[in-house]
């Protein structure tokens, strides 16, 4: 009844399909890039170092907005550079009327950033109300730090044991390459471009770390499913198939997820813009390595050609037994 | 795969009905929700501290001065059962934090001092087990009779503990005087206390609650020798010297170490003014046993000072004049009104064991909170649409399916984040919103599926549920690699990274049954309804 209402109509598929692309062409390059925007990144975070927030740095964090009127930065700059308390960063936040002071973490543990907070609350509180405080000492800053690089850690490794388990060590490899370079290249902009790095950017490179093997497992479930049907067929051009049939998918999953998140990005508020920008740049480079270096890289690793259903079913045989020990 | 019976269809649709019926109360305000029929579901996700405003306190305890006051504790207790046995002993020393080196009169001694000294010692966990662990190891010291007495780590994890919970409670009862507001002080860790306070704007107040010890102790001031006097020669055994507070001057007392009464002992505490200046005052009660030994004390000391300590500073030091057998009396010192109030306050409530610092403290105001709620609002909309238009736009008639999955999807996150109480967080909002975004991507694999199929000639029918079933191998592949990062998240996370690890896993866990299975029922249905049962050509 109601099915009848609705209008039939197609969508636009706007993706050529036979274009056949040819990445495998260029894997030599593209994985040389990788490499070297690895490398670069892992040189940047090395010297320039990562500019880490609150959380991770230990000092404050005082938002403020104005009683009335807009901020006169340099006045408050001024006023809090007196008080002594080494280096005061104060920009403007979001709007005219909202100002961010960030302090250092202070000499003398953690009751001295409480002190350190109280001469700025009371130097602000004639002109200003405050709208966030965040206070993180010596001790839970380490604390956070290490947790956040064990949660990537633990993240890249818990799904590399699954795609091993799923595929084989080869996909594995490949997935873990490119993961490795999502977090390792994100955090190189990160560290180029000193955007602040925060609890909340590592739960954004867990989140890209899932996307990017989403992607990652789509293409590794077609090659897989192309091995079973072209036995012959020699590996680079399967790969590329592999590629090219996935394209289409990799593609609109892309899009609607870089629409989301840039509507996140643009509206969803000054505190969390960090977050959205680590994300927008986790799926570009995410979907980025996918195509062009997951896959590609089974082109010189090599895989296992017998998929036949006999093969399969003694590999599930033992996985299972694997799973019951 | 096409194929649903009656009773599948209306599990689902019932699931979905469900789902909506428990999300729904989101929608409304608190006051709306009130005037609802009360058969229907009125609870409500929990608003992270970061969207309704509030404070988050995170308090370490001092281990050290928990060690040391057990040491102090032990001591004394060792000095009583040796006493008491009758074994004389040279001298009680601390060697560090953990332990304390007892060296006896007469060597020969030493067993029997090593059986007394049994009595000092406590079983630690289970008592139905009997485990026979102590809190204290006790052994043969390498001097010929010495003997060593060294907590043990179970013992040392039971202190801790029970500081922990005495903090919490003390803090419970200081804190109750801030507001109704329903605050959560939990433990965290071995030594940490985690204090939530929803919807508090001010936190200066609650840390000055909990910013003293607040241990009152009334003490017996040296009769004759001052504490330079004392400096200068040596300091008589038993006595110790006191700063005293800053606005008393910034003198030295000589006082007896031992109490006279203690803080333990006070009935009640009460902010007043002094009948006389005027100025601000505490008025205090003693129990019985209190009123008792402040009674016998001051009898014994007429016309001699003593001195009320808090949190070991000397806070004034008043002559007796005369017995004060009543169990009541006045501390004045240099207080302000407010400071009165709040001494009054943790006076009552005990003090706690130990020092508590802040080891990090996040507080966000009410309007941020109403702020960022509405940009994430705002912002949400504003993504779903562009999802909606893409996916209608890509794949025409079934795309609109997949919308209707989209909303099941979101729906039915929203209605288990309810129904298990999980908080929504601001980074909780784009983990809904992503999650509609990553869902969309399996309705993406069927369909580009289906279009494959269609390109090497399936017929309609046959390429919809090959599809499907094709592409649902990846979709629970994808989706599983995922969970596994969320529950990582979620294991390692705090505070509003573990809100969004929570909507990422329940997002997931929605999005197969909506973007998969009803997505298909609605296919299905649609199937059915065209003329004749044909199908000639597939709208995606």
């Amino acid at each position: 009844m109601l099915m009848r209402l609705l209008p039939v109509f197609k969508g636009v598929d706007f993706f050529p399909h036979d274009l056949n692309l040819p990445f495998m062409k260029f894997k030599g390059p593209a994985l040389a890039l990788s490499i070297v925007a690895m490398l670069i990144s892992i040189a940047l975070c090395a010297t320039l170092g990562l500019n880490y927030g609150v959380d991770f740095k230990g000092g404050s964090l005082v938002e403020l907005r104005t009683k009335s009127g807009n901020a006169d930065i340099s006045a408050l700059r001024d006023k809090l550079n007196g008080l002594g308390l080494g280096n005061v960063q104060i920009q403007e936040f979001g709007t005219p009327d909202d100002v961010l002071v960030r302090l250092e973490e202070q000499p003398g543990g953690e009751l001295a950033q409480q002190a350190a907070l109280k001469k700025v609350t009371d130097a602000t509180s004639s002109g200003y109300t405050e709208r966030r405080v965040e206070v993180v000492g010596p001790a839970v800053s380490s604390e956070l730090r290490m947790t956040g690089f064990i949660a990537v850690a633990a993240g890249i490794l818990a799904i590399v044991t699954y795609v091993w388990f799923r595929f084989e060590w080869q996909f594995a490899l490949g997935a873990v390459v490119a993961l490795s370079h999502d977090v390792l290249v994100t955090a190189g902009i990160f560290a180029f471009f000193r955007f602040e790095f925060d609890l909340s950017t590592v739960a954004a490179l867990l989140t890209i770390l899932g996307y990017s093997v989403n992607d990652t497992v789509v293409v590794s479930d077609r090659i897989r499913e192309n091995l079973r049907k072209f036995k012959k067929m020699d590996l680079n051009e399967l790969l590329n198939l592999s590629i090219n049939e996935t394209l289409s998918r990799t593609i609109l999953t892309g899009m609607t997820a870089l629409a989301v998140l840039l509507a996140l990005y643009i509206f969803g508020g000054e505190v969390i813009r960090n977050f959205n920008l680590a994300m927008l740049l986790g799926v570009l480079i995410g979907t980025y390595s996918s195509v062009f270096i997951a896959a590609p890289l089974l082109g010189y690793l090599g895989v296992k050609r017998d998929w036949s259903d006999a093969a399969a079913k003694s590999v599930a045989a033992s996985a299972k037994t694997k799973a019951k020990a | 795969m096409l194929q649903f019976t009656r009773f599948r269809t209306a599990i689902i649709l019932l699931i979905c009905l469900a789902g909506a019926l428990v999300a729904l109360p989101n929608l409304f305000s608190k006051e709306t929700l009130k005037s609802w029929p009360s058969f229907l579901p009125t609870k409500q996700m929990p608003l992270g501290l970061d969207l309704q405003g509030g404070a988050h306190l995170l308090l370490a305890m001092d281990q050290d001065e928990i060690k040391k006051d057990w040491l102090n504790n032990l001591r004394d207790e060792s000095r009583k059962v040796l006493r008491d046995a009758k074994i004389g002993f040279a001298g009680i020393g601390a060697q560090g934090l953990s332990q304390l080196v007892i060296k006896l009169a007469k060597p020969e001694q030493r067993d029997a001092a090593m059986k007394a000294l049994q009595k000092v010692r406590q079983p630690v966990g289970n008592a139905l087990l009997g485990t026979g662990v102590y809190d204290v190891d006790i052994s043969e010291g390498s001097d010929a009779g010495t003997i060593i007495l060294k907590e043990s780590d179970q013992g040392l994890r039971q202190r801790i503990a029970n500081a922990a919970s005495a903090s919490i409670e003390t803090i419970n009862r200081r804190v109750n005087n801030l507001g109704t507001s329903e605050s959560t002080i939990v433990r965290q860790g071995t030594d940490r206390i985690l204090i939530q306070f929803p919807g508090l704007k001010d936190t200066k107040e609650l840390k000055k609650l909990i910013g003293e010890t607040a241990k009152l102790t009334f003490h017996e001031v040296h009769p004759s020798m001052s504490a330079d006097e004392a400096k200068m020669t040596s300091i008589p055994t038993g006595y110790k010297i006191y700063p005293s507070d800053q606005s008393e001057g910034g003198g030295e007392y000589l006082l007896r170490e031992q109490p006279v009464v203690q803080g333990a002992d006070l009935a009640d505490a009460q902010p007043g003014f002094d009948s006389r200046t005027g100025e601000p005052v505490i008025n205090f009660r003693f129990n019985q046993i209190g009123a008792r030994k402040f009674g016998n004390f001051t009898k014994d000391h007429v016309g001699r000072p003593f001195a009320i300590v808090l949190d070991d500073k000397v806070i004034s030091a008043p002559v007796i004049r005369e017995p004060i057998l009543g169990g009541s009396g006045q501390i004045s010192g240099n207080f302000t009104v407010e400071g009165t109030n709040t001494l009054a306050v943790q006076l009552r409530s005990g003090s706690l064991p130990t020092k508590l610092t802040i080891v990090e403290e996040r507080t966000v105001g009410p309007s941020l909170g109403a702020d960022s709620i509405a940009d994430g609002k705002r912002a949400g909309i504003i993504g779903g649409v562009a999802v909606v238009a893409l996916t209608i736009l890509a794949y025409g008639t079934f795309g609109i399916f997949a919308c209707i999955g989209l909303l099941v999807h979101l729906v039915l996150t929203v209605a288990l984040m309810t129904l298990i109480g999980s908080t929504l967080t601001l980074p909780g909002i784009a983990g809904l919103v992503l999650g509609v975004a990553m869902a969309v991507d399996a309705n993406v694999l069927i369909y580009e599926r289906i279009r494959e199929e269609l390109r090497v000639g399936k017929m309609p029918v046959a390429a919809i549920d090959a599809g499907f079933r094709r592409a649902f191998v990846t979709i629970a592949d994808s989706q599983l690699t995922t969970l596994a990062c969320a529950i990582i998240m979620f294991w390692l996370g705090a505070g509003p990274i573990r809100g969004f690890a929570v909507t990422l896993t329940i997002g997931i866990m929605t999005s197969i049954f909506a973007s998969v299975t009803v997505v298909r029922l609605l296919i299905a249905n649609w199937l059915k309804a065209q003329p004749k049962g044909r199908v000639t050509t597939v709208p995606v």
